[in-house]
């Protein structure tokens, strides 16, 4: 057996599949956040919270409508999505003309106000969400016992995050939304209803948390914590690839999962910091980070 | 800015001292107060469930020991700081007991302060076997379990009965470094091995596959998880997944029955665990727990902490009405000292003594979840597959370094 580093490559080669399994999440979650921010100058704290809604959203659609997985992988996304709508129009709509610190700290509240209703609601043990029949089972690659269900993620956020991209970069919509972060006020001035698009943009990023939230239900435990604990990391991720850049927090998602999952090899305590580590260094490079522009 | 903040602290002091004032005036009345978990991550094992058992000892027997108690509650949120200043405050205005309060810094602090103040304090919610080792006291009694408790009856049962050889899952902080090594003992002890081990940050893990995938290729025979709560049923969810349950068998060094419940059978299935109580042991413990149920959270069957506080509460009140409710509102250690001379016997625990160290004795049982198919409705998720006796499943005295039972020095 061929040893890398003093570890058999089998092992190696799993844990790298991991990595970019747990950067799929990563790359998801700060997707919405960057969308957030790139269009809104927001920074949602309370995308942590809007994850943990959509596993919730997704165990209450199987428990008390009999809705599966599927459906919740379309309504969970939706539901939490016009969450998100209603508190841009009450509340988050008021601040865009303040300074970037009273979104955060609004969001920042909000987070944990629906974290504690949950942990209310639902006590802090977590409840159960079973992985569905067709994605059960896993495939054995040799150096590794590969769960259907992971490669499913992977593939499904590839996806979105490709499909988020396109839809910026390359539609009319997109363009719009790219020009009112420009210059919001000639915008509306062509007849475009910049108030409501950013409405939807925040609406989308939601959703795009709740989706990620629902794809991790059955592999973490559904609990009101979750995504508290997965959303300081997810920051980290988006300020390395530079605030507000779409292709940035997608790459650098995946990217870290993998150092990430390395370090989880050579030395397991440092799994936690090691992202901290590069933010460090990549802020005093470049201060804007990887993709971002000063 | 200081007058409002003045008059706003003044408000909620007058607020928590109302009930203590109005019940100091009715004379002898017993107070307890449940200090507990009541918004973090440890209120499903503790928390309103640990109240409802107090009230049910009190209603138990109050009455026939010809006492009036009253029963009050408060949130620490697993701050030291909190817990103290509530524990500090309560005293202060009467409250005779303070009863549950887990996690061990919060024990910890709440034990000086009745010793300060010579009060009661019957824990039941807190895991380190401190509270009746070196940091013993002769004013604090502890329930339920304790760490030594989990290691000796989960590391030395599942080594004898054929899981020689492990690794551990470790969250890299005291509780569980401590545990790992606690439990090595153990294994060392009855001939089995440690093949290896990995700790992981904590908190801000929560995928474990990585760390699963490792344990997977030390081929030991069993995954010790050497930590609590959300991590625990996040490590035995994805070890199902990745197929580690087939080759090793699963081992939770601090599980509950809440958390069993919470996974559900289907990912719990299996799984081994050490508890000093559940509900179905036997008829006394399914009728104590067919009168609480109804009134727990959620309708959940007790767990061992909330079984705890009915216990302590149930012998606390016999000593009492032994001494006097005059006398055991004064001498919180005389209390103590009382409910160490007799015997203990309840509905959750059966026969057993308290010892001189505080340690509540009795059996501790490790238990198999049950499979979905062997499960036969709610509730219904352990079999026992061994039992240590009461004597035996808690540190020696003389090994825990407790000063109280070392003797005067001659």
């Amino acid at each position: 057996m061929d040893d890398i580093f003093g570890i058999p490559a089998p092992l190696l080669f799993g844990q790298l599949l991991l990595g970019l399994i747990n950067g799929a999440f990563y790359a998801l979650l700060s997707l919405g956040l960057a969308v957030i921010f790139g269009m809104l100058n927001v920074i949602n704290f309370a995308h942590g919270a809007q994850f943990m809604m959509g596993a919730f959203v997704a165990w209450m659609l199987l428990e008390y409508a009999g809705l599966n997985y599927w459906w919740a992988l379309i309504l969970a996304p939706l539901l939490v999505g016009v969450f998100g709508v209603i508190l841009e129009r009450t509340m988050i709509a008021r601040l865009y003309k303040l300074d970037h610190l009273y979104g955060l700290l609004l969001t920042f509240g909000l987070g944990l106000i629906i974290e504690g209703i949950f942990r209310n609601q639902y006590g802090s043990s977590g409840l159960p969400y079973r992985i569905p029949p067709q994605l059960s089972g896993a495939w054995d690659l040799g150096f590794m016992y590969m769960p259907v269900y992971r490669g499913w993620v992977v593939a499904v956020a590839v996806v979105m995050c490709i499909g988020t991209w396109l839809v910026i970069e390359k539609t009319k919509i997109g363009s719009y939304l790219r020009a009112s972060t420009e210059n919001a006020a000639l915008v509306q001035a062509f007849g475009i209803n910049v108030p409501r698009l950013m409405t939807l943009t925040y609406g989308a990023g939601v959703a795009l948390a709740a989706f990620a939230g629902v794809l991790a239900a059955p592999i973490y435990s559904v609990n009101p914590q979750m995504g508290s604990n997965l959303i300081i990391i997810v920051f980290a991720v988006v300020v390395i690839g530079g605030m507000g850049s779409i292709l940035g927090s997608v790459i650098t998602g995946f990217g870290l999962g993998i150092i990430e999952g390395l370090t989880k090899v050579f030395y397991p305590e440092a799994s936690a910091t090691v992202i901290f580590v590069v933010m460090a260094i990549v802020l005093l490079a470049r201060p804007a980070g990887l993709f971002g522009r000063a | 800015m200081s007058p409002p903040r003045r008059h706003l602290l003044a408000a909620f002091g007058g607020l928590a001292a109302m009930p203590a004032a109005r019940l100091r005036a009715q004379g002898s009345t017993l107070r307890i107060g449940v200090l507990t978990d009541m918004s973090g991550p440890y209120r499903d094992p503790t928390g309103m469930g640990s109240v409802v058992c107090t009230q049910q000892a009190v209603a138990d027997f109050a009455g026939p020991l010809g006492l009036s108690v009253e029963v009050i509650q408060a949130d620490h949120q697993n701050r030291p700081d909190t817990g103290s200043s509530i524990a500090r405050q309560w005293y202060d205005q009467g409250v005779d007991a303070i009863v549950d309060v887990p996690t061990t810094s919060v024990a910890l602090a709440v034990s000086g302060i009745a010793r300060q103040k010579n009060k009661v304090f019957l824990n039941s919610g807190a895991a380190s076997a401190e509270l009746t080792g070196a940091a013993c006291s002769p004013n604090t009694a502890h329930w339920a379990y304790d760490t030594y408790m989990l290691a000796k009856g989960t590391g030395a049962a599942v080594t004898r009965t054929g899981g020689e050889s492990w690794f551990f899952v470790t969250a890299d902080y005291a509780f569980g470094t401590v545990l790992q090594r606690d439990v090595t003992s153990f294994i060392e002890a009855e001939g089995g091995a440690v093949l290896g081990s990995v700790r992981y940050p904590f908190p801000a893990t929560t995928d474990f596959s990585s760390f699963l995938l490792q344990a997977q290729a030390s081929r030991a025979m069993v995954l010790g998880l050497a930590n609590a709560g959300t991590d625990t049923a996040n490590c035995i969810i994805q070890a199902r997944e990745f197929g580690l349950a087939r080759s090793m068998r699963l081992v939770g060094l601090l599980m509950s029955l809440s958390e069993v419940h919470a996974l559900g059978l289907r990912a719990a299935q299996e799984l081994l665990l050490t508890e000093s109580f559940y509900w179905d042991l036997n008829d006394r413990t399914r009728a104590f727990a067919a009168r609480v149920q109804p009134r727990m959270p959620n309708r959940a069957m007790p767990g061992a902490v909330h079984a705890g506080c009915y216990s302590a509460v149930a012998h606390y009140l016999k000593a009492a009405a032994a001494l006097g409710p005059s006398v055991a509102e004064l001498d919180g250690a005389a209390v103590l000292a009382r409910m160490k001379a007799m015997p203990t016997d309840d509905d959750a625990f059966g026969p057993g003594r308290l010892r001189e160290d505080g340690r509540k004795l009795h059996p501790a049982h490790l238990f198999q979840v049950k499979t979905p198919e062997e499960s036969r409705g709610p509730w219904d998720y352990y079999k026992t597959i061994a039992t240590t006796a009461a004597e035996d499943a808690f540190r020696p005295m003389q090994e825990g370094g407790c000063p109280l039972v070392r003797g005067p020095a001659l």
